[in-house]
């Protein structure tokens, strides 16, 4: 007995604290986060940010508005079309400028090329770190494909930076529409697929379902957008409530679920992807002749033809590029549904050919925030699975 | 809910000489005093017809050298209304105290990590905010990079580990 209690006293139990990342493949980049551990349990979870920082907002203030574009696709490179599409609805909200039918179009194809793009990386990932192998490689054989495509636009296969202030920054490949119409006909087989991998997988549902809870009431108060949320319960999504783009012309639904739990962000992001999918195939259809940009001179580039045949194209695009676009005095907030929730771009404009400020409302940066609510209580290794459904990019998150 | 209806409601609360109403490209902005900010912010989340449940960011400006100094957006949302507006308020520093405002956390907990942003990317000091740590930057520094007179590059002295 006397032996029993001695070897008792020696058992430390003061609370551990262990730091996580900054390069651990399970954080996706470089996230760090100190966490404290009552033996598994999780009492506490601190993030420290900014291994990433690198002044994207200060750099944004001393570019011309059309340069800060291929920038903003460096900030959410998983969708990446998302970015230079809200910066630019930006700048042609506040120069009143209308974007031409088939760049329209176009640009939707884009969002949800990339929104697609962003879910088959984050359902892989997510997979992976939760011990599920095989799924990865299902995603980045169809992730390669949706790559191809952007190579086929603009030349980029991570970043096409393919969209520009009042349109397009040239028309689509010959040979592109019919490929996009092949992968969106056989991808519906392949969500199937992924859904037969995971959606019923006893170990899977295990280790999601009840996990990383997050109520709607929480969800709000954190400020917390896109799947996140529609995985709390809320039916929101800017696309219907606050159509850009056109998306009041397209049929699709809001997958949401009422689970709050990891498994129920997941079943969000896989129902998305078959919308998305619906999407493109109607795009396809609706898919005008047209051009691609809208000709105002002194904001937007003329058609590159013009610049070689005409002599006010030429003055008109070299005078862009040597001033800059100058936009009316006055400021504007414009958000769009990217793949992670609301991606909004305020620009405070003085008139001149910067902007005086940038402030970029990246969803996974608010996201985060939720992880320390969401993690309190846990097994630590449930910790990798919550922080994996946050589905963060680092490059946004830190900017 | 409307911009007019949102605008008569607040007047009528705070009384007309308090807040300055601005309408651009159809956004609705409304400029109030610094001191007020946790009063009306309170109350533009609690009123069961308005409900800005939401807060899309907290951001600042620096209208260096003009005076006062600093400008704070508060970007709102109401989910239920589908409604945006931004609240808009202008803050300066004195000799030797920095800008200061009240924290917004106890309204929208979402501000913990905007304030804690802006605070050390302009220098604002947010009172009875949760968590003042920095954020994004280096504990050690003690500049504020999105001033505006912080140079792009940044200065030997202040920002050592930078490649100049």
């Amino acid at each position: 007995m006397a032996r029993e209690l001695s070897h008792r006293a020696d058992i430390r139990s003061e609370i551990m604290e262990i730091n996580l990342g900054p390069h651990h493949p399970s954080t996706h980049g470089v996230f760090r986060a100190i966490v404290e551990l009552d033996g598994e349990k999780v009492l506490n979870c601190t993030p420290y940010l900014g291994y990433l920082h690198r002044g994207y907002e200060k750099t944004c203030e001393n570019k011309k508005y059309h340069q800060v574009i291929p920038l903003t696709e460096r900030c959410d490179y998983m969708g990446a079309s998302s970015n230079s599409l809200a910066y630019c609805l930006t700048i042609e909200k506040m120069l009143g400028l209308e974007v031409p039918e088939r760049a329209q179009v176009i640009r939707v194809i884009m969002a949800e090329l990339s929104r697609i793009f962003s879910h088959l990386f984050w359902l892989g990932t997510h997979g992976h770190d939760i011990g599920a192998m095989t799924p990865l490689f299902y995603m980045l054989r169809e992730r390669e494909e949706i790559m191809n495509l952007f190579e086929l636009t603009a030349g980029g296969r991570l970043m096409p930076t393919y969209i520009r202030i009042g349109g397009l920054a040239r028309d689509l490949e010959d040979g592109f529409v019919e490929k996009l119409k092949a992968f969106t006909d056989h991808f519906d087989t392949r969500v199937d697929e992924y859904e037969i991998l995971l959606t019923k997988n006893a170990i899977y549902m295990d280790r999601t379902q009840g996990i990383g809870f997050l109520s709607l009431d929480k969800a709000i108060q954190l400020g917390v957008s896109g799947p996140m949320i529609r995985a709390s319960g809320k039916s929101w999504d800017i696309r219907k409530s606050e159509p850009y783009c056109g998306y009041e012309r397209y049929d699709f639904d809001i997958p949401v679920e009422r689970g709050c739990d990891v498994y129920s962000r997941y079943l969000v992001r896989v129902a998305e992807m078959r919308q998305s999918n619906r999407i493109l195939k109607q795009a396809i259809k609706l898919l005008p002749e047209g051009p691609i940009r809208t000709v105002a001179p002194g904001k937007t580039f003329p058609p590159q033809e013009d610049i070689y045949t005409k002599m006010e194209a030429l003055i008109h695009h070299f005078m862009l590029v040597v001033d800059g676009v100058k936009l009316p005095v006055g400021d504007c907030y414009q958000c769009i549904e990217s793949p992670r929730g609301e991606l909004g771009c305020y620009i405070v404009s003085d008139g001149g050919p910067n902007p005086y400020r940038l402030k970029w409302r990246a969803p996974a940066f608010v996201n985060l925030q939720t992880l320390a609510e969401m993690t309190r209580g846990c097994f630590f290794a449930d910790l990798i699975a919550i922080l994996s459904s946050i589905d963060i990019v680092l490059a946004e998150v830190d900017r | 809910m409307n911009h007019d209806r949102i605008k008569d409601k607040l007047t009528e609360k705070f009384g007309p000489d308090t807040l300055q109403f601005e309408t651009i490209l159809d956004q609705m902005s409304v400029g109030v005093p610094s001191d007020k900010i946790l009063n009306i912010c309170t109350y533009l989340r609690d009123d069961p017809e308005l409900q800005f449940d939401l807060l899309s960011f907290v951001g600042g400006v620096d209208y260096y050298p003009s005076s006062p100094r600093f400008e704070l957006v508060y970007q709102i949302y109401s989910v239920s209304n589908v409604q945006r507006m931004r609240i808009k308020t202008r803050i300066d520093e004195s000799d030797g105290s920095p800008a200061c405002i009240e924290s917004v956390y106890p309204v929208w907990k979402t501000a913990d990590w905007h304030e804690r942003e802006t605070s050390e990317m302009f220098g604002i000091v947010f009172k009875n905010h949760p968590d003042p740590r920095k954020l994004l930057l280096p504990d050690e520094w003690r500049v504020h990079p999105l001033r505006k007179d912080f140079p792009l590059f940044g200065t030997q002295e202040d920002t050592p580990d930078l490649p100049s």
